[in-house]
């Protein structure tokens, strides 16, 4: 390596734009493979389903503010229910996640894109496929009306007549897909597109938080897969597996579906402590406390949650023995998050805050989290219980539960990254004096929401229920349930609004707005397309914070073709230098003709076979080497 | 910000060993997810079986002939598999069309007796739990020949165009090949369990 690289120059840079930039028109957009217009429309497109998913719930609420009432049909009630469930899970918080890691990992982790950018464009098409599938249905009167987790024998041949369920699995098979494909890219760039020098130890730990977040997606959705293939195979081809008339077993279903949705849940969960534990530092001035125990926690979670999933099925009649070790392992997991809490506690203790850091809108959002998901947490290890579960089985103590640890553990952490780094996004700030405001809403709105559904729950209402006699004594929290929704709503409207105008006329942003020590920062905000003119070197875990004078980096990738480097797995240093794709308009085209023949199996297993031949065709193309770039 | 130079990475290769290639670790990543769709498959002809100890409803063991010479012809093309392998480890481009050639007729031979095996097992999908397994399994080891297949066909025909020689379509022929030894290796549990559980 030569003495003293240069620099890159202005001429160098402006190469490397045209390199890098989308082709501009219609076509262009569709073709675009950059990771950060990628990320931003799964964002984008997640927070529309998160909207229609929260319009369906004020729907159900304004339905059971009063007994007895007639607004909504018990059977548009079910189909509510389940696109709500099914949407936030499915469309919202997994693809809104995986989104944040698709647009921030190649920021933070030092390189010019995602690894396979094209296989990242076509997992988007293949989601935004997915979730107009079934809100479309919804829109026909055609929506699941199963639950999230459709369940046989409801869900299947029996009694689960028309297309209902079918469109449930096969919208499964859409979002599986497009997860299953970013999991790829995210394992291939933490592992080879570091920037030199930045080993394991030195990485964030939202990178962690998504490499195990991305290795549990590729163990658990092809289970997913498999039951709900089984299923659409029950319904349509004849095959018995959920049949136990002849040999098959409905429990098989809820196996196959819980070894996926139950690490699903730590999916959602392992993004957001990765989020909390980069963030954290940035406003307590100081880096995170326990790193080690930290990564060690994500890498634990990951494990121990392949091994609760039968607590799902307590009330099932499984062996004694089972339900002990399920009680056991689902109170071991409390373990990890556990740490994970007090080394956040230990890093707000040692903190070395300037004024008024530690009351910005990010950190408001992680103080919430804290308080509304430890709640979350002990009514978790009270149901894992099994003697407790079999009485508050599918009741609203269950449903206050779930959304205590998936709206406080991952949304309210979500939200808080929102704010902070919509900077790097847009270039300009979101107001922090709205973002009390929304803060204050959403955490207020949400625990005077979901804080008396315990009570409903104990009092013995049933989840799933369109509506419930006068009698029973449970009208006027319910009525209190569904005023406070509102404030909630409020909260997420303001949001909305404060997102609107800040895109307009937010204060300028500037490269690094907090003074944070992680990569994304080092580079302008909105960053170019291709990230960094130069890649930074790094020698510690916060390389901002070294106060060694500039910033050191690696000059000689190229900067007229899109190249980046490849760094070695455990050191990150360098080892070759590889072409990045190029645009493509094929993930478009495939995509298209692989949702042409995933709902046309919705009504016919001849769709398999004659889509399989656009589908085909697109791969191939998408694959055929067409410019001299695509040869090197 | 201010920036200073201290590496310069022009001297880099351009072309990496197998495991230093992002295309490596895609293909790694393909495994573990089709890897556990299989394991998880076979859970469920376990499971399914272990409910109920007359779930075959009559059906007979498999026939072995045509299961048999599914297994035979797929390990026996783990030799010209090997041999693509390192022919395209060498860029040798006379070789490595010979190799997809050859990987071409290994890959078809077994779809095509495949077709005879799922009639060997004398039992329709939907017969019984027993039967929906049994298709189930091999119809998507079978899904695993076809597209391997297809990807040998495409390779093998851009081979023979101008794009062949060139490093990068010596990787992708590497990684083509790595993944047909998960298509064989995965085959002999299910294999084991398709014809072995049955005859106990």
């Amino acid at each position: 390596m030569s003495a003293q690289p240069a620099l890159p120059t202005a001429a160098e840079e402006a190469a490397l734009a045209r390199a890098w930039s989308r082709r501009p028109g219609f076509w262009g957009a569709l073709a675009a493979v950059d990771h950060k217009v990628i990320g931003r429309r799964y964002i984008a497109t997640a927070f529309v389903f998160l909207l229609l998913g929260g319009l369906a719930a004020l729907a159900m609420r304004w339905q059971l503010a009063t007994p007895e009432a007639r607004w909504l049909t018990p059977d548009l009630y079910n189909q509510l229910f389940t696109t709500h469930g099914t949407s936030m899970m499915f469309l919202f918080a997994v693809p809104v996640m995986e989104a944040m890691g698709v647009y921030l990992l190649p920021l933070m982790l030092g390189t010019r894109n995602i690894a396979f950018p094209r296989l990242n464009a076509f997992s988007y098409w293949i989601y935004l496929a997915g979730g107009l599938l079934l809100w479309g249905s919804l829109l026909i009167d055609m929506a699941p009306d199963v639950g999230w987790f459709a369940y046989v024998p409801l869900a299947g041949p029996q009694y689960g007549a028309g297309k209902r369920a079918d469109i449930w699995a096969q919208m499964v098979t859409f979002t599986e897909l497009a997860a299953l494909a970013v999991a790829i890219s995210i394992v291939a760039t933490v592992f080879k597109q570091r920037a030199p020098g930045m080993a394991l130890d030195r990485m964030p730990l939202f990178a962690w938080a998504m490499l195990v977040t991305a290795f549990a997606i590729i163990l658990a959705m092809p289970a997913v897969m498999i039951g709900s293939t089984a299923m659409i195979l029950d319904r349509l081809v004849g095959t018995h597996f959920y049949n136990p008339a002849e040999g098959g077993d409905v429990l098989l279903w809820q196996h196959l579906f819980w070894f996926f949705g139950h690490p699903e849940v730590y999916i959602i969960f392992l993004p957001a402590v990765g989020m909390i534990s980069t963030m954290l530092p940035t406003f307590c001035r100081r880096p995170v406390f326990g790193y080690l125990p930290l990564v060690l926690a994500l890498v634990g979670t990951g494990i121990l949650a392949f091994g609760l999933w039968v607590h799902h099925m307590f009330t099932t009649g499984l062996p004694r023995l089972g339900e002990s070790f399920f009680t056991a392992s689902s109170m071991a997991i409390a373990v990890p998050s556990g740490l994970q809490i007090f080394c956040w506690l230990a890093t707000l203790w040692r903190a070395e805050p300037r004024p008024g850091d530690l009351t910005r809108t990010p950190m408001l959002f992680i103080i919430g989290f804290f308080a509304t998901f430890i709640l979350g947490g002990m009514t978790g290890v009270m149901v894992a219980a099994v003697p407790l579960d079999t009485q508050l089985h599918d009741s609203y103590f269950v449903v206050a539960h779930f959304h205590y640890v998936l709206v406080g553990g991952a949304v309210f952490p979500l939200i808080g990254a929102l704010y902070y780094w919509f900077p790097k996004f847009t270039g300009r700030r979101l107001s922090e004096a709205r973002g009390r405001w929304v803060a204050g809403l959403l955490i207020l709105g949400f625990n005077l929401t979901f804080f008396p559904m315990h009570w409903l729950g104990l009092a013995g209402m049933p989840r799933r229920v369109y509506t419930y006699p006068p009698e029973m004594g449970w009208a006027g929290v319910n009525l209190f349930v569904s005023a406070s929704a509102l404030l909630l709503a409020a909260g997420f409207l303001l949001l909305l609004v404060d997102v609107a105008l800040s895109l307009r006329r937010g204060a300028p942003a500037g490269d690094n707005p907090w003074d944070a020590g992680t990569l994304e920062w080092a580079t302008s905000s909105p960053p170019p397309p291709y990230n960094f003119a130069a890649l930074p070197v790094v020698r510690t875990a916060a390389p901002l914070w070294d106060g060694n004078g500039p910033l050191p980096v690696a000059t000689g990738l190229a900067t007229d073709r899109r190249e980046v480097l490849l760094t070695t797995v455990l050191a990150a240093s360098p080892e070759t230098r590889e072409p990045s794709p190029e645009d493509s308009i094929w993930p478009f085209w495939a995509a298209l003709a692989t949702t042409a023949l995933l709902i046309g199996s919705i009504f016919t297993p001849w769709a398999v076979v004659w889509g399989a031949i656009p589908t085909t065709a697109a791969l191939v193309a998408w694959f055929w080497p067409k410019t001299a770039e695509e040869d090197r | 910000m201010q920036r200073r130079a201290v590496l310069d990475l022009s001297r880099l290769p351009e072309d990496a060993p197998s495991s230093g290639s992002l295309t490596w670790w895609g293909t790694l990543a393909f495994m573990l997810i089709e890897g556990t769709g299989f394991a998880l498959a076979v859970a469920v002809y376990l499971y399914l079986g272990s409910l109920d100890p007359g779930w075959r409803q009559g059906a007979p063991p498999p026939a072995w002939g045509p299961g048999l010479g599914v297994t035979l012809l797929l390990l026996a093309s783990l030799v010209p598999n090997l041999l693509l392998m390192r022919w395209a480890r060498a860029g040798d481009l006379k070789r490595t069309r010979l190799g997809l050639l050859l990987m071409a007729g290994f890959g078809t031979a077994p779809l095509l007796l495949r077709i005879f095996e799922f009639a060997a097992f004398g039992v329709s999908w939907d017969d019984s739990a027993y039967g929906s397994a049994v298709w189930l399994l091999l119809g998507l080891h079978t899904t695993h020949i076809l597209t391997d297949l297809v990807e040998t066909y495409v390779l093998c025909f851009l081979f023979f165009t101008r794009h062949g020689d060139h490093p990068r379509r010596y990787g992708d022929v590497q990684d083509g090949a790595l993944y047909w030894y998960f298509v064989v290796l995965t085959w002999l549990p299910i294999f084991g369990c398709l014809y072995g559980l049955p005859r106990l």
